[in-house]
């Protein structure tokens, strides 16, 4: 990295993941992230796949930003933010971590229909793995539920994620904004003040 | 600069080149460049009943000097063909522009077909972006470059360029007045009188676009170092430069013709030249047809799926970073039928038949998983009416297995009808049954002829479904509501019973175009933990692994009380009553 501002000068390209289960706001959330790198003059690509991943499917997005970001998709041992809203989904994505990478988890477990119905069960000591892998867990919906809704517990996890980015963390206020729903501002900035705090 | 997707900015692109008409089938990943098209202020866009249809409107709106936009995911460029081909032989008169949408790694798709074959095939160029803004610039070129050449251009996307977001720089919209329409057989008759000067017509237009390939500017060479050149286009282009920093990079932007002179030059810079392609030998084999030895891999590329930088690294036995393995056996999230879809029941009344179930392409495809697991095949759009015809004359009397055919509203419309017809005309047996949810569920509820809601929402009307079926010489025509178990099960035991034809429409609103939700189902204490209502695979009911018994979550149950007519111990109730 030439400047450790990054703003209009060679950054190169850092890669985020962005999982959940189908519903949770991980595209939502990515649309933001991607925002916000545009506010902060870089390029930036945001690939998702639509189709069969539905509510309460395993849902992923990749976020590339730097001065120019090549391919969209992200290989094993690349990614330097895993940003998970579930926590198996943490498990099942941990692959995707640079070694030395940021692995920031929502502290919410959904159990898929094998679990619920009793055919399969979740894996043992899932906050033990992921803490062992250096996982910061953060409790995004009681964040959110703090700041005013616990609909924005995935603007709480934007916040934990805008303090391992290489931009201003103040660019985002204004992007939530204009994305968020007109009543839900407040709360929702609220929320990412709250984990923006809680990961700092 | 906008973000946008590569949808969203093929659909800009083809507004600013003046294009005031778009024609399609909906199929993920094209779908939403339509739907942003009719968006657009001056144009008219529909949905029509398939892609075959779609390129014959294009084919008409063009021969009449219109600029028009034909979209179709890889699989509808298979049933747009026949059109395509012979289109490549008459030429436009508006510029035409088909975009094929390919789906490597098939994330909602049955096959991986690459559609550069057809773009060789028939005859018709194509371009080929590799980002948003190269999809935004290279359709609204497209027109022109239609016009110019007297022949449709393709577009070509994939899964990673039509459905990722990168900046584009936009423009205005050029006004273009529609070109005079004259009569003109000698180039719209295709018949062999007309039909063999225009192919001679299309063979000099192949020379003359060999010429123009050579200097176009979406052809560029990037020249590094002098060991390595790969040859690419598309998404494989963002994960060659990624992987191979040091390589010279030939970019193609257009995928069809081949600049011939061109590749020889870039061939004789570089030690060794690669192709890198996904999931296709297309690429390799034409550009060795052009006469430049295309190098080995030293360790292999992937013939299937997608590519990513990390596969091309692989490819040449570069090393890849260490990584943590995820733990063994982590339960999968599968895709299901959401709770409440009016398709559940159908499928566990044809499981408990034991039936031979034809699928087909949509929502109900998911019928296959378990625990309902029931059907039998799924392989293209209508082929459950006419498959369920040829496994009964085959199997003709030597099972007492029922065979059924599960088809949805649209698939209907887009294919099934043709089949219907058939299997009516030879006298065939069977039971056909249509989900008629009213709408086009899995690509995202867009509009068909059976719901007679259109893509601007223009007025329209309702195909009477059974109307039709019965003036095809049906008799066997039944309506059915497919929440009510009972009626359900009557129906299909009447209709597998009967040697003749069966047509029965299984009519309820898919869950997701009118959220009704009414009080939640709960679990009473006479629940015994048989297991029954869990078997349904509803997203809503759990299964406790000790004790058997059964919960349903308030929060995704909408109270469809499907399941409550399966206890048979009156243990599931609805709240408030």
């Amino acid at each position: 990295m030439e400047n450790e501002q990054g703003m209009g000068a060679s950054l190169e390209t850092t890669t985020v993941l962005l999982c959940g289960v189908g519903g949770q706001g991980t595209i939502l959330a990515a649309d933001l992230l991607a925002k916000a790198c545009m506010a902060a003059n870089l390029d930036v690509k945001v690939s998702e796949i639509h189709g069969m991943a539905q509510r309460g499917g395993a849902v992923s997005t990749v976020v590339r930003f730097g001065s120019k970001v090549q391919s969209m998709v992200a290989d094993h041992g690349c990614v330097d933010i895993v940003v998970s809203f579930e926590l198996m989904e943490a498990l099942r994505n941990l692959p995707y971590l640079k070694a030395g990478g940021f692995l920031l988890v929502n502290d919410e477990i959904i159990k898929p229909q094998s679990v619920a119905t009793g055919k399969a069960s979740m894996p043992a000591r899932m906050h033990e793995t992921l803490q062992e892998q250096g996982a910061l867990l953060i409790p995004a919906a009681d964040l959110a539920r703090k700041a005013g809704t616990a609909k924005a517990a995935n603007v709480a996890l934007l916040g934990a994620l805008a303090t391992r980015l290489p931009f201003d963390s103040g660019l985002w206020s204004d992007v939530i904004a204009a994305r968020v729903p007109p009543k839900t501002i407040e709360a929702n900035l609220a929320a990412f003040q709250a984990g923006l705090d809680f990961a700092s | 600069m906008e973000l946008l997707s590569g949808n969203e900015a093929i659909a800009r692109g083809a507004w600013e080149a003046g294009c005031t008409i778009g024609v399609a089938y909906p199929g993920t990943p094209s779908t939403e460049t339509l739907e942003n098209f009719a968006k657009m202020d001056g144009v008219y866009a529909e949905w029509c009943t398939n892609e075959k249809v779609a390129v014959e409107v294009g084919v008409g709106a063009s021969a009449a000097g219109a600029r028009v936009l034909a979209t179709m995911k890889h699989v509808g460029v298979n049933v747009a063909a026949d059109p395509l081909f012979t289109a490549a032989y008459t030429g436009v008169n508006g510029g035409m522009v088909v975009l094929a949408a390919d789906d490597p790694g098939m994330y909602s798709s049955q096959n991986e077909q690459d559609s550069h074959f057809y773009a060789m095939a028939a005859h018709m160029p194509m371009l080929d972006p590799s980002d948003s803004q190269e999809a935004h610039d290279f359709m609204r070129d497209a027109f022109e470059l239609s016009e110019r050449f007297d022949v449709p251009f393709f577009v070509r996307s994939s899964v990673r360029i039509s459905h990722t977001k990168t900046p584009v720089e936009v423009g205005e919209r050029t006004a273009v007045a529609r070109k005079d329409y004259e009569s003109n057989p000698a180039k719209y008759v295709m018949m062999p009188a007309y039909a063999k000067p225009r192919r001679k017509v299309q063979l000099k237009r192949i020379a003359q676009l060999g010429e123009w390939v050579e200097t176009c500017e979406y052809n560029r060479v990037e020249q590094k170092g002098s060991a390595v050149g790969v040859v690419c286009y598309g998404a494989a282009y963002q994960h060659v430069v990624e992987a191979l920093p040091d390589a010279s990079v030939l970019k193609l932007g257009v995928s069809w013709p081949l600049p011939k002179q061109k590749l020889a030059d870039f061939a004789a810079s570089v030690d060794a030249l690669y192709v890198v392609e996904e999931g296709s030998d297309y690429l390799a084999g034409a550009v060795a047809a052009c006469g430049v030895t295309v190098a080995e891999f030293p360790c292999g590329l992937p013939q299937d799926g997608e590519l990513s930088p990390g596969l091309i690294r692989a490819a040449f036995g570069l090393e890849a970073p260490e990584f943590a393995e995820a733990p063994a056996g982590l339960p999968g999230r599968p895709p299901a039928l959401c709770p409440g879809c009016p398709h559940r029941l159908v499928f566990k009344e044809l499981s408990r038949l034991k039936a031979i179930v034809t699928g087909d392409i949509g929502c109900y495809t998911l019928g296959a998983l378990p625990p309902l697991g029931s059907m039998d095949s799924c392989v293209d759009m209508g082929a459950s009416i006419s498959m369920a015809h040829g496994f009964e004359l085959a199997l003709a009397h030597t099972t007492r297995r029922p065979v059924c055919a599960v088809i949805g509203d649209s698939t209907f419309a887009h294919s099934g009808l043709s089949s219907l017809i058939s299997t009516v005309y030879n006298q065939g047996g069977g039971t056909v049954c249509v989900l008629d949810n009213r709408t086009t569920a899995m690509t995202g509820r867009q509009g068909n002829p059976f719901n007679g809601e259109t893509l601007q929402k223009r007025p329209s009307r309702e195909l009477d479904l059974e109307g039709v079926v019965r003036a095809l010489g049906v008799e066997d025509v039944r309506t059915i509501d497919p929440n009510d178990m009972k009626a359900v099960r009557k129906a299909l035991r009447e209709a597998t019973a009967s040697k003749t034809l069966s047509v029965l429409i299984f009519r309820s609103p898919c869950v997701l175009l009118e959220r009704v939700v009414k009080p939640a189902y709960v679990v009473s204490g006479a629940c015994t933990g048989c297991g029954v209502c869990s078997g349904l695979g509803c997203p809503a009911i759990a299964r406790d692994r000790e004790t058997g018994l059964a919960s349903i979550d308030a929060g995704l149950c909408i109270g469809c009380g499907q399941c409550a007519q399966y206890c048979g111990f009156k243990a599931i109730e609805q709240r408030g009553r």
